[in-house]
């Protein structure tokens, strides 16, 4: 019997990589990708990389400037982040199956955070670059829209997950609902819902370097203008500097979990 | 006059699938009631019809001389603050002080911006301090409750059903995941409170035996029906295996 079901497993897991192998090759048929061309080039492209991305002295002239846009697109995405989590936070207490008021909002709220997740925030960026043309606002809205849809996911299910228990407690002894929601919901989940937003702010950096191309704003304005300029010495100073503030993010928003949570 | 009288009351949460059938009683103050009955019985679903946690499907449930279908929603509020309720997972909110759980307890008797801001008269908190210690938890009255055992966590929950100063405690398995030990300390707290505060309990169970000891009163229900109820005295083997749906001699006990 149990032989039996070991063979079973593992004739699926055999037949399940089998698959994934001939997905893989299929996809590379249809999209011409070629493998060992490709393995081919990989020396002459780091080669490449060795040879013109480094910073020089001349570049590191432009260090101000490239901080002062940094600075910008750092503000942008704390802004984004932190106004999104306050429409998030609407929705996902209307949303949730422990905090709803009922169960048309509840299903409203649920779809308008998985279509404005769902759509890619490139999609934002371009979409809103016609209606608001090029300038910070677009960025700023485009951030804004992805990050609304993920942090109301992130917090329906936080929110269930954590507070279920002691809302049906207080619910049970006459509690209204701004009293359930004020001392249960939110001593209970703030520290996972901070933990998700500092989690989008650093996502959000990340992007707001793409969508700035597409934009014309921030940093990644500056990244495209001397890209474009074949001024790669600058590129890599712009793209190192990015690197190291998502790290520092990163480590700060990892010390604030340590101490929340 | 009974303080809570059940008549006829049906529950289906799918059509045509009654997870209660036709269950009729009546429950007199201070009494000490426990509900047994194998998983899926409808104990659970029974109790958290008396507080409306639950709306019944048909039938009616008096509490207090008021019928309780009809209540709305300020009215059920009122009606909810004189029936405290006790849970298996003790339901607390675990990144809070003790003190604050068992405040919550208040809720019910407070306007929301009350509630919301915390604010809680001198009587209260002496009531709560009180509460704690004699639930002898008064010195981890400032501790979190994350940092608590399952038996002190327990405690924090009847205080905070106290608090509400109820005519009725609604307890669902209040002793499940605990052990002999804390199970006997919670078990003797529940007795004393329906005993000197008069209080009346109805406690969902799965220990036969611990039914039986602190209970007046046992009912079975099986199936969503109610197959036994008596006296805890005269619960027969014969009656426990017809609660339980099982041959003679097949359950674990003692
Ligand atoms: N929200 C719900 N929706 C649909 N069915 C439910 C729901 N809650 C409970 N049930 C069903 O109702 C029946 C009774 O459940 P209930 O939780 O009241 O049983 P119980 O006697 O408390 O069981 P246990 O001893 O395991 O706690 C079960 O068959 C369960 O599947
Ligand atoms: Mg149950």
């Amino acid at each position: 019997m149990t032989i039996h079901a070991y063979k079973k497993s593992k004739k699926q897991l055999t037949i399940f990589f089998v698959t994934l192998i001939g997905i893989t090759l299929l996809s590379a048929k249809l999209t011409n990708f070629n493998f060992l061309h490709g393995i081919q080039t990989l020396p002459k492209a780091i080669g490449w990389m060795f040879s013109n991305l480094y910073i020089s002295a001349q570049s590191l002239e432009k260090f101000p400037s490239v901080l002062e846009k940094l600075v910008e697109t750092i503000f942008l995405s704390i802004t984004s982040t932190t106004t999104a989590a306050v429409v998030a936070m609407f929705l996902a207490l209307m949303g949730s199956q422990t905090t709803k008021v009922n169960n048309f909002f509840a299903s409203l709220s649920r779809i308008i955070a998985s279509v404005y997740r769902n759509i890619p925030i490139v999609a934002w960026a371009l979409i809103l670059l016609l209606s608001f043309g090029q300038n910070a606002l677009t960025g700023y809205f485009a951030l804004f829209l992805a990050t609304f849809g993920f942090l109301t996911r992130a917090f329906i299910e936080t929110i269930d997950e954590t507070s279920s228990s002691s809302v049906e407690a207080l619910r049970a002894s006459g509690a209204t609902y701004f009293q359930m929601v004020a001392k249960a919901v939110m001593p209970e989940c703030s520290p996972q819902m901070i933990s998700w937003i500092l989690y989008m702010i650093e996502t959000n950096i990340r992007s707001s370097t793409l969508v700035g191309i597409l934009t014309g704003t921030g940093i990644g304005f500056m990244f495209d203008l001397y890209y474009k300029s074949m001024n790669y010495n600058v590129v890599s100073l712009i793209t190192i500097s990015i690197v190291v503030v998502v790290i520092g993010i990163e480590l700060i928003s990892n010390y604030v979990r340590r101490v929340i949570l | 006059m009974a303080l809570l009288h059940v008549k006829d009351v049906s529950k289906h949460y799918e059509k045509g699938k009654n997870v209660l059938s036709d269950i009729n009683m009546e429950i007199f103050e201070g009494e000490f009631v426990s509900i047994i009955g194998p998983s899926g019985a409808g104990k659970s679903t029974f109790l958290r019809c008396i507080n409306r946690m639950i709306n019944i499907s048909e039938g009616d449930i008096h509490f207090d001389g008021i019928d309780v279908s009809s209540l709305n929603k300020k009215s059920l509020r009122k009606h909810r603050t004189k029936i405290g309720m006790i849970f298996q997972h003790y339901n607390l909110v675990s990144r809070l002080t003790v003190i604050e759980n068992v405040l919550h307890g208040r809720f019910g008797h407070k306007s929301t911006l009350q509630g919301v801001l915390g604010m809680f008269t001198e009587d209260e908190k002496m009531e709560a301090f009180h509460l704690l210690e004699k639930l002898g938890m008064s010195e981890h009255a400032y501790k979190r409750c994350d940092q608590l055992s399952g038996g002190q966590k327990q405690r924090v929950g009847i205080a905070r059903a106290l608090i509400q100063s109820p005519k009725l405690l609604l307890c669902d398995e209040p002793i499940a995941s605990l052990d002999p030990n804390a199970s006997k300390v919670i078990m003797d707290h529940l007795q004393s409170i329906s005993k000197e505060m008069n209080i009346t309990c109805i406690v969902n169970l799965h220990q036969v035996d611990v039914a039986r000891k602190y209970s007046d009163r046992v009912i079975g229900l099986n199936s969503g029906r109610v197959v036994y109820d008596g006296e805890s005295k005269a619960l027969s083997s014969k009656a426990i295996h017809a609660i339980y749906g099982s041959e003679a001699g097949s359950l674990i006990m003692e």
